[in-house]
């Protein structure tokens, strides 16, 4: 029998072996017609009768629901008000709002679904680096346009792809600056173990180098882990006399983290904290008790005293009630609506092109102050420290005096230094090398 | 030494969790061999009836509000024994001896009190009442008929597509008249924030370091739960009868013992033991429907490390597994390596591990390599060793 | 005498039904590669391209789980493994000396080691089977050596789920962690891999796919070795008491359980575009065993038809109401379970046909086992009793 079995197993493996291989040979000539889906698809799509269709690409269920809900709202918040004062280019905007399920793959189809079937103008969407790499690709096959409103690691720069939350020099790298002026040199790095961690940590990694600070330890927990006893340790082995601790956990994991680090006394004074994913809304599910004290870095807080804040505050908590909160990504998810619209009606079209030469340069008086839209994309943005207080918002205790100027390539990773991004050129483009640096 | 003795605190405070968590997981699957995938959803229903009370409690002042750990333990303790009851009498006491079976049954009650607790409101638990009312009303009222016996499959697909559809639309209907109490979620998608009370929120310094008093709540209240079970099994009547059962289904329902209610009982102990342990992972960590699968597979490892239907194993694997958790997870391993050259290969292997998310991967290879030595547990039960 | 002659018959009867068999088999997958392509949008073709993919795993899950009685909640780890390996190979379409472009974000210049045998093709498509099936192996090896079974082999299974999930989630210097690899953008010989009549081809491949995979698992569960599958998932200790060694079996079926689901997460993620750990959730691989369940047990093509129906309902109904969807995955799961445990197939042929065939004033249907009953020794004993 065992003989019978080994021949068996021979002829199995054989034959599958040949047989895949003699199949995948015979793709090798498919007609080369219809590599070239997108163009024109969607060039002067959305258009239709009195409304322009807008695509809403957003994580509705899943874990990333939590988060990602709350900018579908501002989103929605912003087409209605944009609606109710006569809409763009005179039509109305009609959303198409499509869930991503926290699932990469369903984002990319569900983009390609906006873009082919809906025909849609534009696409307002995704939260999680994961899901806006995953269709990126979808966007620069079809040559389409996406409105990317959350802070991230930086290190891209598409054409297709207007990122109106933070790059790295907007948010990580003037905390870690602000931090070694005034609390310390020594840093312990904590994080989640997904792709935006691990590059912040390179990048504040190569920018303590530089600038004469000292990392003495990283870790990363697994998402939605929360036994973080081992880590608290490392702290207290690698900073025995108080340091600090530059956070980039998310989710679940925080919560954990904050309430154990106060038990086991790890206190804001000795051991600060700086985040940059915990926001007016994550301070509310952790718990404010355990926050307090503690730093964080945006663009924007809701204690933001600007009479655009103010008035945006008041419209979000009409919408949603009073006891709502807005923060950074939701007012990025709101502004990049305006920014659009502006863009469109200086172009005086929903043609892709037009639109996007159109959006470079776009000022908007925006609830954080002034933003601009560079040629790479990005935004210029005020960037602020907030430290977190008894009501569970933020007091403001830094900010730079004026907007500051994105990145797309990070200037201290040698693999990215003295590259730029600028689409306002042709000839320069996605990544080209700056010549006085 | 002090690092050695802070060590061990640690990975007691870490296996002190698991046990908890795995307590009731054990009891069930000792008696009834059912893996219960919805037992990390019944640590998640505990945690959210703390939620609960301590919102209730934040109604009577900062002096109530201190004490309201009390009262949330019993509470969630009941609040998911009684989830338990419901489980076990509705589905799983049909799928006995059909283990594999259960396990896929207890994964859809997961997903489905998971969703639960999202879109929980006031016209869903309407609707529940309603349709409960009409389906078991209806059956009540029909079993009194003499030819109940022969009626009976037919009165149940009438049934219970009659008062489903009743309940759906009395239920769309009244969330169409928009009356914000009942259309509201009670605790919607996001998490919810529980808060220690002031007094467990501190530690207790030991030079450098601390030990915070919720890790010493949790071990203490660990070991009074390791307490009252072992009491309970062998101390009192039902307790005897529950051992009997787990020894020998088919004798003890000989001698008279209602295995059927034994059955229940268990359940519903183990179900309120989650119960307990979601009660005390609130000290710790967030509190949202997504809570219990933080935890169910580190769980499951522990009752396969410590062998069936036998408790002291049950303890044993979830320390030993804390503490190894916690020494390769912490980098204490590779620092006692680091001070001889000689073992550096091996410091470098345990560097490699010490990030809290390799630590998951190298016990996991430490657990496969222990069953190849134990294959069924520390304590193995005992029987013919061909059905090992 | 009689009973040669019975068998003979039996025999000529079998190979008939399997000519049958392979000609609706082949006819109906005929059909599907030319009519489908036709009649649907490329969109919707991808999604069935992606179906039939997914299929092909279920087909592996139900070797295993119908079978021979091993509920994996793992496979999520050879699917993701046979993908990875395609997708690694698509990675390296590169200009001499190149690296895939994500290593520059996290300041990797050199190709890690374990990469450089994906520049080759024919190396690729074997370790897409090769790989699942030496890890699957092992894995199965170290646990059955043991007697590890039931449901302590399952949760071994999701642990070990788990942990690959971290380390694959985790090591962003080796394989691109949460992100994954991307393949629409690469090219297989020359070819746009995203482009249309790609993902044409790679749906022909894939129904080629189920239908070889198909047969081989028919070949594997009618022959000696099958009954041996079905004999060690209902008595293993008998099995024992006989002489065999169900260890090697096991593993064995194992093993090929997981070369099958390689092949699958190969043919998957060329339609999806992407390979991210999330194909290794373990939500993900407990709902491959629900489409085997909803199909039927032990039914190959129960597997194919629960995968294409539960599939189909679950992209309309978590499109329509994303928040009903779990709701309604929990009920199938516990309906399934309770209800319908042969699953949809196993009902049509245990009530579903008779019903009909009765309806319908066709002959009834024989009520104890055909072969048993027509078999003329046992008509000849039952004539002696009778007397």
């Amino acid at each position: 029998m065992s003989n019978g079995l080994g021949r068996r197993k021979f002829l199995l493996y054989g034959s599958a072996a040949f047989g895949t291989s003699l199949l995948l040979k015979s793709c090798s000539t498919p007609p080369e017609t219809g590599t070239d889906t997108g163009n024109g698809d969607g060039a002067t799509g959305g258009e239709n009768g009195d409304t322009i269709k807008v695509g809403i690409l957003h994580s509705l269920s899943g874990t990333m629901a939590i988060s990602e809900t709350t900018v579908v709202e501002a989103e929605k918040l912003a087409i209605k008000e944009i609606n109710e004062a006569g809409g763009v280019l005179g039509k109305q905007i009609e959303a198409v709002v499509e869930d991503g399920a926290s699932d990469w793959p369903t984002f990319a189809e569900k983009a390609a679904k906006l873009i082919v079937r809906d025909q849609v103008a534009v696409v307002f969407g995704c939260w999680t680096s994961a899901s806006r790499k995953a269709v990126k690709d979808v966007f620069e096959s079809k040559d389409h346009m996406l409105w990317y409103p959350v802070q991230y690691e930086g290190q891209e720069c598409s054409k297709n792809i207007f990122y109106t939350g933070a790059a790295p020099n907007q948010q990580i790298e003037p905390a870690v600056q602000w931090l070694l002026d005034n609390k310390g040199t020594d840093f312990f790095l904590v994080g989640s173990d997904y792709v935006f961690p691990r590059t912040a940590n390179t990048v504040i990694k190569e920018q303590l180098k530089a600038e004469g600070g000292n990392t003495v330890g990283e870790d990363y927990l697994p998402l939605g882990s929360t036994e973080v006893t081992p880590i608290i340790t490392k702290i207290q082995q690698a900073l025995p006399d108080g340091g600090i601790i530059f956070n980039t956990l998310n989710g679940d994991s925080n919560v954990a983290f904050f309430k154990q680090m106060q038990g086991a006394g790890l206190t804001p004074d000795k051991y600060p904290v700086m985040s940059v994913s915990i926001a007016e809304e994550e301070v509310r599910q952790i718990g404010k008790e355990f926050l307090i004290g503690h730093y964080a870095s945006w663009n924007y807080f809701q204690t933001v005293e600007t009479p655009e804040n103010e008035k945006w505050v008041q419209a979000f908590k009409a919408e949603y009630g009073e006891d709502r909160v807005t923060n950074d990504p939701m007012e990025a998810a709101y502004i990049m609506v305006y920014l659009w619209k502006q863009a469109v009606e200086q172009a005086g079209t929903t043609d892709l092109e037009a639109v996007r030469q159109a959006a470079i340069g776009q000022e908007f008086q925006a609830p954080e102050g002034l933003v601009t839209v560079n040629p790479n994309h990005h935004l210029s943005k005020t960037v602020r420290i907030g430290q977190v207080r008894d009501d569970g918002l933020f007091d403001i205790v830094w900010s730079t005096d004026e907007p500051v100027a994105p990145q797309a390539w990070n200037q201290y990773v040698p693999a990215t230094k003295g590259y730029a991004c600028d689409w306002s050129d042709p000839s320069k483009g996605e990544r080209f090398k700056v010549e006085d640096v | 030494m002090l690092e050695l003795a802070v060590g061990i605190f640690n990975g007691f405070s870490i296996g002190s969790v698991l046990l908890l968590a795995a307590l009731g997981l054990a009891i069930v699957f000792g008696l009834m061999g059912v893996i219960n995938l919805a037992h990390g959803e019944l640590m998640m229903l505990g945690a959210y009836a703390t939620f609960v009370v301590q919102n209730i409690f934040q109604g009577f002042g900062d002096g109530a509000l201190n004490l309201y750990i009390f009262v949330a333990l019993p509470v969630a303790f009941i609040v998911s024994a009684i989830a338990g009851l419901i489980l076990e009498r509705g589905v799983i006491r049909f799928l006995y001896g059909r283990p594999l079976e259960t396990l896929l049954a207890t994964w859809g009650i997961s997903l489905i009190l998971r969703q639960f607790v999202r879109s929980v409101n006031g016209v869903l638990v309407l609707g529940i009442v309603l349709f409960c009312l009409l389906f078991f009303g209806g059956l009540w009222f029909l079993s009194k008929r003499t030819d109940w016996e022969r009626i009976r499959t037919a009165a149940i697909s009438a049934l219970l597509p009659l008062s489903l559809a009743i309940s759906a639309v009395a239920g769309v209907l009244v969330s169409k008249t928009g009356v914000e109490v009942l259309t509201k979620p009670w605790f919607s998608a996001r998490n919810v924030d529980v808060t220690p009370p002031a007094w467990l929120r501190g530690g207790f310094s030991v030079g450098i370091y601390q030990l915070p008093y919720s890790r010493i709540f949790i071990i203490v209240l660990t070991v009074l739960c390791l307490l009252g079970i072992y009491w309970f099994l062998n101390r009192s009547i039902w307790g005897l009868r529950i051992r009997a059962v787990t020894q020998n289904r088919e004798m003890s329902a000989c001698l008279g013992i209602p295995t059927d209610t034994v059955d229940a009982l268990t359940f519903a102990i183990g179900s309120g033991l989650a119960g307990i342990a979601g009660c005390a992972i609130t000290l710790l960590g967030s509190v949202g429907p997504n809570t219990g699968q933080n935890y169910i597979v580190d769980v499951f490892m522990v009752v396969v490390v410590g062998g069936v239907g036998n408790l002291f194993g049950t303890v044993i694997a979830a320390l030993a597994i804390g503490i190894v958790t916690y020494l390769i997870g912490s980098g204490t391993l590779a620092l006692m390596f680091s001070n001889s050259d000689a073992l550096q290969p091996l410091t470098d292997f345990f560097t490699f591990f010490a990030a809290t998310s390799m630590a998951k991967v190298m016990v996991f290879a430490l657990i496969i390599a222990f069953l190849q030595v134990k294959p069924s547990g520390i304590f193995p039960q005992k029987g013919r060793t061909a059905e090992l | 005498m009689n009973a040669e002659v019975g068998n003979f018959a039996k025999r000529q009867q079998q190979k008939k039904q399997q000519i049958i068999e392979l000609a609706i088999a082949i006819g109906l997958a005929l059909v599907f590669a030319i009519v489908m392509p036709a009649l649907l949008s490329a969109f919707r073709l991808k999604l069935l391209g992606r179906f039939v993919a997914l299929s092909i795993v279920a087909l592996g899950l139900d070797l295993i789980w119908g079978y021979t009685g091993l509920l994996s909640l793992g496979h999520g780890i050879f699917f993701a493994l046979g993908g990875y390996a395609l997708a690694m190979h698509l990675k390296l379409q590169l200009p001499e000396g190149q690296i895939p472009e994500f290593f520059t974000l996290y300041g990797v210049t050199e190709l890690p080691w374990f990469w450089t045998p994906f520049y080759s093709f024919p190396l690729t498509i074997v370790a897409i089977f090769v790989i699942p099936a030496i890890v699957a192996g092992l894995l199965g090896y170290l646990v059955f050596r043991n007697r590890i079974k039931g449901v302590y082999f399952s949760i071994l299974t999701q642990a070990a789920l788990l942990v690959f999930f971290n380390f694959f989630n985790g090591q962003q210097k080796l394989i691109n962690g949460t992100n994954g690899l991307k393949t629409d953008t690469e090219t297989i010989f020359g070819v746009l891999v995203g482009s249309e009549g790609a993902q044409l081809a790679f749906y022909e491949i894939s129904l080629l796919g189920l239908l070889l995979v198909y047969f081989l698992c028919r070949w594997l569960t009618t022959g000696r070795f099958g009954r041996l599958l079905v004999a060690i998932r209902d008595d293993e200790t008998r099995v024992r008491f006989t002489g065999y060694d169900p260890t090697g079996y096991k593993v064995l079926v194992f093993a090929i359980s997981g070369a099958i689901a390689g092949v699958a997460g190969a043919l998957y993620t060329v339609q999806t575009g992407i390979i991210t750990p999330s194909a290794m959730e373990v939500a993900f691989s407990i709902e491959m065993v629900i489409w085997v369940a909803v199909g039927g047990r032990a039914t190959l093509i129960g597997a194919i038809i629960g995968t294409l129906l539960v599939r189909l309902g679950q992209t309309f109904l978590s499109e329509q109401f994303p928040e009903v969807w779990l709701f309604f995955q929990g009920a199938l799961f516990l309906l399934v379970v309770t209800v319908l445990p042969n699953g949809i197939f196993g009902w049509a042929r245990d009530w579903g046909i008779p019903k009909l065939r009765s309806l319908l004033g066709l002959q009834e249907q024989l009520i104890t086992y055909p072969a048993l009953e027509q078999d003329p020794e046992i008509q000849q004993e039952r004539e002696e009793l009778e007397r």
